[in-house]
């Protein structure tokens, strides 16, 4: 049957049960809007203060959810304030479905007004762009984006129409077909055939081998990266951590997808790693890392990294394969159905002497008294009233370590956070998808005064949506992570590092509405988080701390995993 | 070392620079780069050359792998394969000096392809060692302009990529 193109969108967003998207409206995807007005019974569009805030909401919606995230903006200037969210969703491979018009085919290259070529620009930061010309071509491309942004290892795509294929009078050929059918229809013989874009079928010899290699090994060691989050593997990589009975680090990426609190875990590895996982690492004789790109804040030296073992790596994408560490054995496959395949015939292991060795290296965090504010004080009282259940979104930088370090995570998509990309200003995005995502649960959108600063604005987001978001400020007046760095490596040259400049962020919460908060001891925080949880609104709450405070313990860059610059605790 | 890498894309605008991207991304230079459509109009054949370790090319090889506009990759082997190239390279001749040109290009396999009372513009196409050949012949006759392909390749016998 015959429809109007810009309904054919719409309908191509229901089919992938789509009911929730993050945008900002401008002139050249009027005519999508238009067509949204019509269809806001089905589809809720949330509307930002900034298209960057509308990416990370995206995002973060992708992330807790699991499904794929959508995000509408304009040409030009809209289309480009797109740019950090979606190179942020690409580092961390988030599926987001990114939809820009542009200008008409007869000024397109002609510098017309808010022109841009965003495919382009998008080009090495997606997994595909689509340049839509032909409205015909609609449903092919809609189905195609999304299912190259969710199959394999996901990630960002754009979709760029021109502003002809979106005018009222344009009809096209159209039928309604479910997801779960159009993923292998015509047009995607490339998708399906030659780009494994399905989950590729894991390999039960190689499988095999690692059993093999499991039953020869005395301290096995296991990572659990992002793929375990993004797969939502965590029942299997339970199983299988328990029956190996080995020792678990969770990357930065890895957050929720084993249990923090598990008594096999020994926390954060790499540059804030814990001694526990850092020795472990050094030490261990087999390396399991499943779903775990060896990124440079991991593997800090890839020469040296777990140079006692035979390291195997598990991986949806075969190009994570020997990139940045040189593996002794790999299986291609989702983490879920490896996992799944390994647990099937792993017995059940005893590693009680090695564990004895490395377990108790793992310091219990604790928030010691202190005259004034601390960080752990501040993570310890959150960590005490939230909800068991509750989402927390991070930005990047100090914060970020201590709250990972600190909160233990319970299951996929609870922590998000800008691993890759380190994207200040992601948080406060992120934290407005997860909540409209999840309306029933708390949202934690914990900051440092430098991030909060570059999306505060979407407090007024927060604000008429009456989003219960609780933002948590780490306000030391300083970027902090820099700081430390030029503490302990630049000679106290705090070149620029430091914020002494406000605003006072109780009363621009106020100026959006939202009541704001300033906690300067433990006691404050307390009662004042405990306010906060007694009421369904949002909070912001400004928190006091000392400018020198560091996280602890410190790899520098490019050393050797266990050559701490800072130890855990005291003086280094 | 270099490697040639015979890829198949679809024949859309915007695939050659996805691909160029991925070299470029790494900081790696491509020797010569050569495109063209195939038997099929909807896929065009890349035939790239690059200069670089190996471990470098495999991680850009699994890295095409990934881009939906790629239907298939190959690196191909040196002694498995028939790779040419074009090059047309114009040199100033006149009367006196025409036929001894000419005896290089029939030893070379090379043709006349253009005249004129004051120069001579000849091709020749090869494998790139003897297309270099030729060139290095044709130097003394004061070499005006030179353009070269980039080699294509396809591989030897009746397999295809």
């Amino acid at each position: 049957m015959k429809i109007r193109a810009t309904a054919a969108i719409m309908e191509c967003l229901l089919e992938q049960e789509v009911d929730t998207v993050f945008g900002y409206p401008g002139g050249t995807i009027l005519n999508v809007y238009d067509e949204l007005y019509r269809y806001k019974d089905k589809i809720h569009h949330v509307l930002t203060a900034h298209e960057q805030g509308a990416a990370h909401a995206a995002d973060g919606y992708a992330r807790s959810t699991g499904k794929v995230g959508v995000c509408f903006a304009t040409s030009g200037p809209g289309a480009t304030n797109l740019t950090t969210g979606i190179a942020t969703a690409y580092l961390d491979s988030s599926p987001v479905v990114f939809i820009t018009c542009n200008v008409t085919e007869a000024t397109l290259g002609k510098d017309a007004f808010q022109e841009v070529d965003i495919t382009g620009i998008a080009m090495p930061i997606t997994k595909a762009t689509f340049l839509v010309r032909d409205a015909a071509t609609i449903p092919a491309v809609m189905r195609q984006a999304f299912a190259v942004a969710a199959n394999g290892r996901p990630g960002p795509v754009l979709i760029d129409f021109l502003k002809d294929v979106t005018f009222p009078s344009v009809e096209i050929e159209y039928e309604f077909v479910p997801w779960r059918e159009n993923r292998g229809c015509a047009g995607m013989r490339e998708l399906n055939r030659d780009h494994e874009l399905k989950k590729p079928t894991p390999n039960q010899q190689d499988v095999d081998i690692l059993l093999d290699m499991i039953s020869q090994a005395e301290r096995p060691f296991v990572i659990c990266g992002g793929g375990v989050v993004l797969g939502r593997a965590d029942r299997e990589f339970k199983e299988f951590a328990e029956k190996l009975d080995a020792p678990v680090a969770i990357s930065l990426m890895g957050g929720g997808g084993f249990s923090g609190s598990h008594p096999l875990t020994t926390g954060m590895i790499g540059m804030h790693g814990s001694k526990a996982s850092n020795t472990a690492c050094d030490e261990c004789d087999l390396l399991i890392a499943v779903g775990c790109r060896f990124s440079d804040r991991v593997a800090l030296s890839p020469a040296t990294f777990a140079r006692q073992a035979k390291i195997v790596q598990i991986d949806i994408d075969r190009a994570e394969i020997d990139k940045n560490v040189l593996t002794d054995h790999h299986i291609i496959g989702s983490a879920r159905r490896v996992l799944a395949m390994l647990n099937e015939k792993l017995p059940q292991y005893d590693h009680s002497e090695w564990k004895a060795h490395i377990l108790p290296l793992r310091a219990p965090s604790v928030a010691e008294a202190s005259d004034h504010l601390t960080p752990q004080q501040v993570l310890e009282t959150i960590r005490v009233q939230m909800p068991p259940d509750a989402i927390v979104a991070t930005d990047v930088g100090q914060h970020q370590m201590w709250a990972i370090k600190y909160l233990h995570f319970q299951y996929p998509g609870q922590m998000l956070t800008s691993g890759g990309f380190g994207t200040m200003g992601f948080g406060l995005g992120a934290a407005i998808g997860a909540q409209t995502a999840h309306p029933d649960k708390r949202v934690f959108h914990i900051t440092g005064d430098g991030c909060f600063r570059m999306n505060c604005h979407e407090l007024a987001t927060v604000g008429y949506y009456k989003l219960p978001i609780i933002t948590v400020v780490f306000n030391n007046g300083t970027l902090g992570m820099v700081r430390q760095w030029q503490s302990l490596i630049y000679g106290k040259r705090y070149s620029e590092t430091t914020l002494d400049r406000g605003p006072d962020f109780v009363k621009l919460a106020e100026a959006y509405g939202i009541r704001g908060f300033r906690v300067k001891t433990a006691a404050d925080m307390e009662k004042a988080l405990a306010e906060v949880l007694s009421a369904e609104e949002p909070a912001v709450i400004d928190c006091r701390l000392d400018i020198d405070e560091m996280v602890r313990p410190m790899v520098a860059s490019g050393s050797e995993i266990t050559d701490f610059l800072l130890s855990e605790g005291g003086e280094s | 070392m270099k490697q040639t890498i015979s890829i198949l894309v679809e024949n859309r605008a915007g695939v050659l620079n996805r691909v160029a991207s991925l070299f470029s991304r790494r900081a790696f230079n491509i020797d010569s780069l050569a495109v063209g459509v195939t038997d099929d109009p909807s896929l065009s054949r890349m035939t790239i050359i690059v200069d670089n370790g190996n471990s470098v090319v495999e991680q850009v090889e699994k890295q095409l792998n990934k881009l939906i506009e790629v239907i298939k990759v190959r690196t191909l082997d040196e002694g498995n394969m028939i790779g040419r190239e074009l090059m047309i390279i114009k040199v100033s001749a006149n009367k006196n000096n025409r036929e001894h040109i000419m005896t290089i290009c029939n030893i070379c396999g090379a043709k006349a392809a253009d005249i004129s009372p004051t120069s001579m513009t000849l091709e020749i196409s090869d494998t790139p060692d003897r297309v270099d050949v030729f060139e290095e012949m044709m130097r003394p006759f004061n070499i005006l302009e030179v353009a070269r392909t980039g080699v294509i390749a396809l591989q030897k016998g009746g397999g295809k990529i």
